[in-house]
């Protein structure tokens, strides 16, 4: 495969090998979906900000689920439902995940490509049609699916149950085992290229944090999605052939009653969420890595605490495949193995703190350089903190049965999950986007989207534990049918608004991000003066990454300030 | 963009990497990830056997001829690997088409299971045991499919002369594939005739 040809369109920007490319693909698709998820957002905050007010330009749009302007209930819960399938997998996990992980680690490893450049292909070309099918669902009859981005049965298993179980939920089933596939076949390549292909001198305990939180994430898509693979099956079964694995008898729609008999719908509570909460720490971790590697260029200084670091990444990965149970506390699980959940659910604090610890003395007393990358890396720190204290509260029984269920779960979930996973995400574009395009991205516009995006996101999110603690529950179309709820319609009011805030912050991203790739500065190689590997490529690598022999990497990636060195940083690849 | 593209040695060039190694290890965590799928479905199937519906299910003889002809399938393959190591291509490449008919043969005697199962009146949803016995059959028998597959894709190969001794790995790793299947069907079948 050495020799050289002009590559042709085809070969270059859709069937293409090249990690780089395949990461911008995701990119792509990963913004898209992104886009139009938060399109959704703003149309939920629309009813509750304004519970079924006319807006009649939206019936042009959504004939039935706007008709004559006034959403439906059917339309909202497929709203709230899609939402959060696009954004959990679409969008937070595609695009740090596959997206970031293809570009950056054949780059911070010293590789020329990523393992199976072939199976790389395969798995973003698996998931187009899953994402595809997902966006068609909303154009077929009875609407898009309406059983929340967790799907639980009966809900989703009877397809007359309410509109979006029909159709709509048969293709969000099929939209996730083509999700489920790309992804695992992701996650088997960062394993198998992260153990193999790293450079000479690249020891493990050399890797920058944002390798090693990929690194984890791959172990885990592959070992916990399978379990919703085999669950989605399961529910198909179920839904069209006539099986009873979830659905238990005596289920009435209408006046009918269904054949079905005995099922566990717990049982799919239990598939999901042994799939779901490893999901959100694959959401998480390499957010945390990126929030790592960009404090220390920007402190300039080592990140604190590196070994402890990968232990903790290494200790959050394992627990999270034990404490799925806390998402079922009210199921009416016995209470001992309820207990043994809490204990293992609040276990995971403890690295998450180790965590947050060395954050805060990496950036104490260091001169930080605020750059838009390292603003919305403190931006992590600081939701993710907040995020993990709500957690302690749910993640203690006795707390979480009046909490379940409630806006304070989405206050919590939106802060740790969503948050972070968000800002890690856009530290990310703007410290590395030199590296994928040429170009610097425009720093005012940068720095204007992250203070938009920071105050927007607070003022969404946080008055939602109120909105929890004060009883409003979580996915109700009208929080006003309940008296006690209408008196916080004023806050519902406040959080939409600045809901569309937060939208318009994103289109100043949007700008920087296009405009730049033809107008911005050009980048150098190293724009930041980091020490990581990845910047030793040209400004803009080629196919195969480094013109020449790879360079061999001879310390960790955070080298600053080292005493007795000219400069205030020494490269890994510099002898 | 088009001077990005105009230097450097493709993917994979470096002479540091072991491909062998690459593979298996590929090859092993994909296996994780199936052995993961079937930890799923056996322990919904633990969870639905405690449910009162739960009725036994005698399962059909042909699953014994299914379990004989896959054990042979392991030890031709075996053969087939051997010989291809020593490097006699033509006696690989019947070793490998006799596996072939044998997972061909396993996958018609599951057929035949199922058949025997319908003619008795017993069908998917039936009963959970059933439906567990139409899901987890079908479900392995679409990962011996792929070893099939591949096994024919390798005497395909062999036959156009595109398999090296010395150079190619992928016996071994089907190999190692086909006895995997094969100790999953075990596997699958303590499940169905021991649990429940
Ligand atoms: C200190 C650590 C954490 C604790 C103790 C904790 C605890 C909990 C608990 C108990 C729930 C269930 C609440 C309920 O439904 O009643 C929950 C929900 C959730 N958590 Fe966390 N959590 C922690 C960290 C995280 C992190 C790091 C993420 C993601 C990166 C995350 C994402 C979520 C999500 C998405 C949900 C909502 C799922 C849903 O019902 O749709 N949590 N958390
Ligand atoms: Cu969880």
């Amino acid at each position: 495969m050495d020799h050289h040809h002009e590559q042709s369109f085809v070969s270059k920007y859709i069937f293409s090998f090249d990690h780089k490319m395949i990461g911008k693909q995701y990119f792509t698709l990963a913004m898209t979906m992104g886009f139009i998820g938060g399109i959704l957002a703003v149309l939920i905050r629309l009813q509750l900000g304004f519970p079924s007010r006319p807006w009649p330009f939206l019936e042009n749009l959504f004939p039935t689920g706007m008709a004559s302007g006034i959403m439906t209930p059917e339309f909202y819960v497929s709203l709230f439902t899609m939402h959060g399938t696009i954004m959990v997998f679409f969008l937070l996990s595609l695009l740090p995940v596959s997206g970031f992980g293809n570009f950056l680690i054949p780059l911070q490893i010293g590789a020329r490509d990523m393992a199976f450049p072939f199976l790389n292909m395969l798995s973003f070309w698996t998931v187009v049609p899953g994402a595809i099918i997902v966006i068609i669902s909303f154009f077929v009859e009875g609407g898009a699916a309406a059983s929340g981005w967790t799907a639980y049965p009966p809900l989703s298993g009877i397809r007359s149950a309410i509109p979006g179980s029909g159709a709509g939920q048969t293709l969000w089933l099929v939209g996730m085992m083509f999700f489920v596939a790309s992804f695992t076949m992701g996650g088997l390549n960062f394993v198998v290229t992260i153990l193999n292909l790293r450079t000479k001198g690249l020891r493990l305990m050399r890797m920058p944090l944002t390798t090693w939180a990929q690194f984890v994430v791959g172990i885990l898509g592959l070992l916990s999605f399978p379990a919703l693979a085999a669950g989605a099956l399961l529910l198909m079964f179920d839904r069209s052939l006539g099986t009873s694995f979830f659905l238990p008898a005596g289920i009435f729609i209408g006046d009918t009653l269904m054949p079905h008999e005995g099922g566990s719908p717990l049982l799919w509570q239990h598939l999901f969420w042994f799939l779901g909460h490893p999901e959100v720490y694959i959401i998480m971790l390499p957010a945390m890595g990126f929030t790592s590697d960009i404090l220390a260029t920007f402190c300039r200084r080592p990140i604190f605490g590196y070994r402890s670091m990968v232990y903790a990444i290494m200790a959050i990965g394992t627990l999270s495949f034990l404490v799925w149970g806390h998402h079922m506390f009210v199921s009416g699980m016995s209470p001992f193995l309820g207990s043994l959940f809490v204990v293992t659910t609040l276990a995971i604090a403890i690295p998450s703190a180790v965590k947050a610890f060395n954050w805060l003395f990496t950036i104490v007393k260091a001169r930080i350089q605020f750059t838009s990358a390292s603003l919305f890396a403190l931006g992590v720190v600081s939701l993710f903190v907040t995020g993990g204290l709500t957690g302690i509260f749910l993640g203690t029984n006795a707390v979480d049965i009046q909490l379940h269920d409630t806006y304070f779960v989405v206050g919590h979930f939106h802060f740790i999950m969503a948050g972070a996973g968000l800002f890690g995400a856009f530290a990310a574009v703007y410290y590395w986007y030199p590296k994928m395009f040429g170009r610097m991205l425009s720093e005012r516009l940068g720095k204007i989207h992250f203070w938009i995006t920071f105050v927007a996101y607070y003022a969404v999110f946080f008055p939602m534990h109120y909105l929890g603690h004060s009883g409003m529950m979580r996915r109700i179309y009208d929080p006003n049918v309940y008296e006690y709820l209408a008196p916080l319609q004023p806050v519902n009011l406040f959080i939409t608004i600045a809901a569309f805030v937060l939208f318009i912050g994103q289109l100043f991203f949007l700008w920087n991000y296009f405009v730049s790739m033809r107008r911005g500065a050009p980048a150098e190689a190293n724009p930041w003066k980091s020490a990581g590997f990845e910047w030793s490529t040209p400004p803009k690598p080629g196919h195969g990454n480094w013109e020449g022999e790879i360079p061999e990497a001879h310390r960790w990636p955070y080298e600053y300030a080292a005493p007795g060195r000219k400069r205030d940083y020494t490269p890994q690849w510099e002898a | 963009m088009s001077t990005a593209t105009a230097s450097a040695p493709a993917a994979a060039a470096s002479s540091r990497v072991d491909r062998r190694l690459v593979n298996r290890l590929g090859l092993f965590l994909g296996l994780g990830g199936i052995t993961m799928l079937f930890a799923a479905f056996t322990s919904a199937y633990i969870v639905r056997s405690g449910g009162e519906d739960w009725t036994p299910l005698e399962l059909p003889g042909a699953v014994w001829v299914s379990t004989i002809l896959i054990v042979l399938s392991s030890g031709t393959l075996e053969m087939a690997r051997r010989r291809f190591t020593g490097g006699a291509l033509g006696a690989f490449r019947s070793w490998c088409a006799v596996t072939a008919a044998l997972g061909v043969g396993f996958l018609l005697s599951q057929l035949n299971a199922w058949e025997a199962l319908n003619e008795a009146g017993v069908y998917l949803q039936s009963h959970p045991k059933s439906s567990f016995f139409f899901v987890l059959t079908g479900v392995h028998g679409a990962h011996m499919i792929g070893g099939v597959i591949a096994l024919l894709v390798l005497f395909a190969a062999a036959a156009l002369g595109r398999l090296r001794p010395e150079r190619s790995d992928a016996p071994a790793l089907t190999a190692i594939y086909w006895h995997f299947t094969g100790g999953l069907w075990i596997y699958l079948l303590a499940v169905l005739s021991l649990l429940g």
